[in-house]
């Protein structure tokens, strides 16, 4: 079976981390995330950049983009998908293929990732 | 981390909102300050024995509200001081607060207190140092090192600056619409001078001074946060970011500037470049060009040329073309004089900035920049004289030896050998 594995944190804290907090935080993840590897069990890690780098699709016959990141606390984080494009304007496209593919209402988060670590693990 | 580095992170994050929020019942920012500060040191005794509790903010409000009546109760009446428990319900904290504050309150509390700090009658100086201080929680000893003063000139800089805030009707009911996008344009225009005040910092002072640029970037990023659609905030944070990320190539070992054209580029940060292109990008979206955006594109050009020579000049000087309608101002044309040189020539560029002579006489780049060029043409003579003149006006000790390491050359380039030559052009002009 895989999991998911979704970090939640206050994003005021984290950004005030100091550099060397920050890549102390970071040394001590990574040192789990070895481990993992060598039990073949880590797939993709990835770190989001900061909100403020965030757009949200709201799916829909006419699909509505706004900034900043999804705020509503009456839907969940159902899944996610990681595409690679040129711009914001290609991943939305791309969401909004998505969101016309489901029938359901919600919501897609578009938002650039910081770090991206592929992982080895085939299910 | 340590409990006690968590906890004074967490302090650190949620200032803005607290004092923000004690600003809002107190109209007084020494008595917000007061309040936050009590607050602070309830959180130190509390949140080892009881853990954090969930919402920081929301606990640091109610406290320090608390204790701030209590400090006026006591300055009115001048009675004792009450008993501890009767003043600090800790456990109903959270939940009394959580309710009542919401999103809304939070970013025009926040949106206030900076606007507070940055009041128009305030010199620039004052309003980034009361902005350090009370927004960001630097102490008066981080602000007097990073402006390179003594702490008690600094404290008195600060203490005036608040007394003439208290003086003033500073605005505490809810902005309007026009009033807000008033106090988010003045908010943002001190933040980037902030930034600026760090980023134009050479030599042993580079280092102390970066603070400024950590915090002009956290305040940026906070701002957006508030108001997820401005797109000129996008261009603020994303023109900070890229600038700050050539900074490990700004300075040589010995404190000297390293020309972008020469710095080396893999030293570059990559991820505030990446954050960067990604908030611009959001931007331009909007179609609603503004002075900060185009400034932003400029940077992205430059971080995106691998090399100095890939670097896209013709677009560059079209962006300088807009912000000089944007926001026109002789540096600005000045600025734009350097992408005309890369792409129409020396004599082009210096046709350009001869008419900024006068408004940019005392301005140390203009001259500097003169020299470079009429050294480029041939003009060694003038080409000193404005070197002499640039240096006369340097404002930092890498600045003059910038300009002495420009004269050097050019003394070199007219020793015997090129001196007939170059004299020989001079004299024709």
């Amino acid at each position: 079976m895989l999991y998911a594995i979704l970090c939640y944190d206050s994003e005021d804290v984290v950004t005030s981390w100091t550099k060397e907090e920050d890549a102390a935080v970071m040394e001590k993840l990574d040192v789990v995330q070895q481990k993992l590897t060598r039990e073949g069990k880590l797939g993709p890690v990835a770190r989001l950049m900061p909100t403020t780098t965030a757009m949200t699709l709201r799916k829909g016959k006419e699909p509505v983009v706004l900034d900043g990141p999804f705020a509503e606390t009456k839907e969940q984080l159902l899944g996610f998908f990681i595409v690679d494009c040129q711009s914001f304007e290609e991943a939305l496209d791309a969401a909004k293929e998505l969101g016309r593919a489901s029938s359901s209402m919600g919501a897609y988060e578009v938002r650039p990732l910081m770090v991206w670590k592929p992982g080895g693990v085939q299910s | 981390m340590s409990e006690l580095a968590f906890i004074d992170v967490a302090m650190r994050a949620a200032r803005p909102r607290a004092v923000g929020a004690l600003l809002r019942y107190f109209r007084d920012l020494d008595l917000a300050e007061e309040a936050f500060q009590e607050a602070c040191l309830s959180a130190l005794k509390n949140w080892p024995k009881n853990g954090p509790p969930r919402d920081p903010a929301a606990w640091l409000i109610f406290v320090g509200r608390n204790a701030a009546l209590d400090v006026v109760r006591r300055r009115k009446r001048q009675t004792d001081l009450p008993d501890e428990e009767a003043i600090s319900d800790l456990d109903n904290a959270e939940s009394a607060l959580v309710d009542q504050l919401d999103e809304a309150d939070y970013r025009d509390d926040i949106l206030r207190l900076l606007f507070v700090c940055c009041h128009p009658e305030l010199p620039a100086v004052q309003q980034i140092a009361l902005a350090l201080r009370i927004v960001c929680g630097l102490s008066v000893k981080q602000i007097a090192r990073a402006f390179l003063v003594t702490e008690a000139a600094m404290e008195q800089r600060i203490t005036r600056a608040k007394a003439r805030i208290a003086a003033s009707d500073a605005q505490y009911e809810i902005p309007g619409a026009p009033e807000r996008s008033q106090r988010l344009a003045a908010v943002a225009s001190v933040i980037y001078l902030m930034f600026n005040e760090g980023y134009a910092a050479t030599g042993g002072e580079a280092q102390v001074r970066e603070a400024l640029c950590d915090e002009g970037v956290r305040l940026a990023r906070l701002l957006l946060r508030l108001f997820p659609g401005e797109p000129e905030l996008m261009g603020l944070l994303a023109l900070m970011l890229l600038q700050h990320a050539r900074s490990p190539a700004r300075l040589r070992a010995d404190g000297s500037i390293v020309l972008l054209e020469d710095q080396d580029r893999s030293l570059w940060k990559r991820e505030p470049i990446a954050e960067g292109l990604s908030l611009l990008d959001k931007a331009m979206r909007h179609r609603a060009r503004g002075p900060y955006q185009v400034q932003a594109a400029i940077a992205a050009l430059h971080a995106r040329a691998g090399h100095a020579s890939e670097t896209d000049w013709t677009q560059i000087e079209l962006l300088y073309r807009a912000l000089e309608q944007l926001a026109p101002s002789p540096v600005v044309s000045l600025n734009r004089a350097v992408a005309v040189e890369k792409v129409s020539g020396p004599e082009v560029a210096l046709a350009l900035i001869e008419p900024l002579a006068e408004p940019l006489s005392s301005y140390f780049y203009f001259h500097g920049m003169r020299g470079a060029l009429l050294q480029r043409v041939g003009r060694v003579a003038e080409a000193r004289a404005a070197f002499d003149r640039a240096i006369g006006l340097a404002n930092t000790a890498a600045e003059a030896a910038h300009i002495r390491m420009q004269l050097d050359k050019l003394q070199a380039a007219s020793a015997p050998a090129a001196a007939p030559r170059a004299e020989a052009t001079a004299t024709t002009k």
